[in-house]
């Protein structure tokens, strides 16, 4: 009883956080409930909800990938590019786009396995890899013209109250529900939170480590590159020099999110809501108006302190029982 | 064996690495190496990459010795702009240069001490404990700066960033006689030992009397008095400082010249005159890039390559293949001997 407690300690400080939260903005500002605000809150933080999906995964199993902004960039210019030289149709351009970014997570997780080093170091040479790549491809800012593009903007779900809830933020959505069937309903998931709880008792109990490493990296990838298609749809633009630092915010919306940093204990839920705090921080501040845009930066950077410090005192309390 | 020559051998891949990436910009680009002296002070590529190397070599020192205990500081970029914006502000104030600079360096020492407490009495994973700083730490510069950039004329600050003592340029002299002073304090006394312990087995150097908190704030602490220097000298250097620009990414660039001069991640033995000839051969490649007229945008993939290169040279599986390979290649030799014999 006193474990699934603790299990859900950290998620519960989180919800109430989130809640506190918003009911103080709302006190203020009343209209940050209406649901127009909220549908812009998802469709602002889409791409960077789903990176952090696939960031929660890497830090379930006790890895980090910090090339996840990079790849989002250098997906936003692949596409641009593809569009300005061919006639590709952007489905089929999404599907390269994926394709060539799963490949790249999936040979970061092969190298972090085979080779024994770091994900820390392999994952930033993943970073300068993709950075190098998309300013290679181009330096300038693409501009996406492409009549498919117009409709997928266009697209939006009326919720009541005048609100919309886009296509890139219904996605974020989707792709958050279907990380939860992945990380509790699949023997993928199982095999990643056995990951993070310890490479030698995995191993012993049958989990193919190769595979799942592999696996949790080419996701962590093909969740990025979807970012990128999202990013790239959001801004209508492609730019090797976009979304620099989004990983650090992923990271920081899943340990809000009260998943625990040595891996093996958390939830993709928590990361949901740790990306939504960000974003109504940065509500707040744009209602507020007189407040420099930094701000957000010394909140989050607090909020962190906050949620790590509460994750050692319960490791503490749990021990000391 | 004699210390000079063990040195020697520890370097000779950096230094191998070094010289063939200076002969290969040499080869594109022929006066590279050519200095001339003008006005008292020495000019040319070579010191070129010499003095715009000096904030990755400062931070290189101090992440040197914090890697060895185990840990990593990703603040150092942050820290940078801090006591950038500290000092800038101080002498717009009009204080005295000593006090300027004093600040500053109480202010990066100060974040060293925030970082290593939560290392060493929290006992959180250092990747994330300085995290913490790395993403707050901006917006804190901009709280001292007041969201502008600050600009200041006394020359006497201006001097550190493009003053020259003894035809050198400024930084080069600071980074050169710190790094120096560092190395031989930590492999003249027994301090280099106990770091590498603390980073081998943290709990056995405890049981072994090993004082390790004091040992983790110490090395946290110059990590952050290396990222005051250089943000002094990047901030002396623009005459402003700049808390959004300065020092950014450069926590990426020091780690990987820690990594090129063969300090293992993991921890343990460490060599911080290898990491700053690892600082130098970051450098010489970007300068390399320029000079040679290669598009700057493949600076990046080079430096991915280099890392990727360097990864595969240190990983425990190629190592033992590599060792095994070296064991039957003199196995087979020997036998070869004995039947000649």
């Amino acid at each position: 009883m006193i474990a699934i407690n603790q299990r859900y300690l950290p998620l519960a400080a989180t919800v109430a956080i989130f809640i506190l939260a918003y009911a103080a903005c709302t006190t203020q500002y009343p209209t940050i409930l209406s649901t127009r605000v909220i549908g812009n809150l998802l469709t602002d933080n889409a791409f960077l909800g789903i990176a952090a999906v696939g960031m929660t995964f890497v830090i379930l199993s006790g890895g980090i990938d910090l090339s996840i902004g990079s790849v989002i960039a250098f997906t936003s210019v692949f596409l641009a590019v593809l569009f300005q030289k061919t006639a590709i149709h952007p489905l089929a351009a999404f599907a390269l786009a994926l394709a060539v970014t799963t490949a790249f997570g999936a040979l970061m997780g092969a190298m972090i396995h085979y080779l024994e080093m770091p994900p820390f170091i392999v994952t930033l040479a993943g970073m300068f890899l993709a950075r190098g790549m998309a300013f290679v491809l181009s330096i300038d800012s693409i501009p996406i013209k492409h009549p498919f593009y117009a409709t997928l903007q266009a697209a939006y779900y009326r919720l009541p109250g005048g609100g919309r809830l886009t296509l890139v933020g219904g996605l974020m959505l989707l792709v958050f529900a279907a990380g939860i069937l992945v990380a509790h309903r699949t023997r993928f998931g199982a095999n990643i939170y056995a990951l993070g709880g310890g490479i030698a008792t995995s191993k012993l109990m049958g989990v193919s480590i190769a595979r799942t490493t592999v696996g949790i990296y080419a996701l962590s990838g093909f969740l990025a590159g979807l970012s990128g298609i999202v990013y790239s749809l959001y801004t209508s633009a492609g730019y090797s020099l976009a979304t620099v630092g989004v990983e650090l915010d992923a990271i920081a919306a899943v340990v809000i999110g009260g998943t625990l940093l040595t891996g093996g204990a958390g939830f993709v839920a928590g990361t949901f809501l740790g990306v939504m705090i960000q974003g109504l921080i940065q509500t707040y501040i744009t209602f507020d108006g007189s407040l420099s845009s930094w701000w957000t930066k010394i909140l989050i950077g607090l909020l962190l302190f906050m949620f790590i410090v509460m994750q050692k005192g319960i490791l503490l309390v749990s021990r000391k029982r | 064996m004699n210390p000079a020559v063990s040195l020697l051998r520890r370097l000779t891949p950096q230094l191998v690495a070094l010289a063939l990436i200076l002969f290969l910009i040499w080869l594109v680009f022929p006066s590279f190496f050519s200095l001339t002296v003008q006005n008292g002070r020495l000019y040319g590529s070579l010191v070129d990459v010499l003095n715009r190397g000096a904030p990755v070599a400062l931070l290189a020192v101090g992440m040197t010795v914090v890697i060895a205990t185990k840990g990593i500081d990703l603040s150092v970029g942050a820290v940078m702009a801090i006591c950038g914006a500290v000092a800038a502000a101080s002498s717009v104030r009009g204080d005295p240069l000593a006090v300027t600079l004093l600040l500053a360096a109480a202010t990066g020492l100060a974040c060293g001490v925030w970082n290593g407490f939560l290392v060493s009495v929290f006992n959180i994973q250092p990747i994330i404990a300085t995290l913490v700083l790395m993403v707050a730490g901006r917006g804190i510069a901009q709280l001292v700066t007041e969201g502008a950039i600050l600009t200041f004329v006394d020359p006497a600050l201006i001097f550190i960033g493009s003053g020259s003592f003894a035809g050198l340029p400024m930084p080069v002299v600071i980074w050169i006689v710190f790094g120096l002073c560092v190395a031989v304090l930590l492999r003249r006394t027994a301090l280099g030992l106990l770091i590498e312990a603390v980073g081998i087995n943290r709990r056995a150097s405890t049981l072994a009397g090993v004082n390790t908190p004091v040992l983790l704030m110490a090395a946290y602490m110059l990590s952050g008095l290396c990222a005051a220097i250089a943000g002094v000298i990047v901030t002396a250097d623009i005459r402003g400082a700049d808390a959004n620009n300065a020092g950014l990414w450069l926590e990426l660039d020091a780690i990987l010249a820690v990594v090129v001069g063969g300090t293992s991640l993991l921890g343990g033995r460490f060599s911080v005159v290898a990491s700053l000839i690892g600082a130098l051969i970051i450098q010489a490649v970007n300068t390399g890039i320029l000079l040679s007229g290669f598009p700057p945008e493949f600076n990046l993939i080079i430096k991915a390559g280099i890392v990727v290169v360097i990864l595969v040279v240190q990983s425990p599986h190629v190592e033992t293949g590599f060792s095994i390979f070296l064991q039957r290649a003199d196995r087979s030799g020997s036998t070869e001997k004995k039947q000649a014999a």
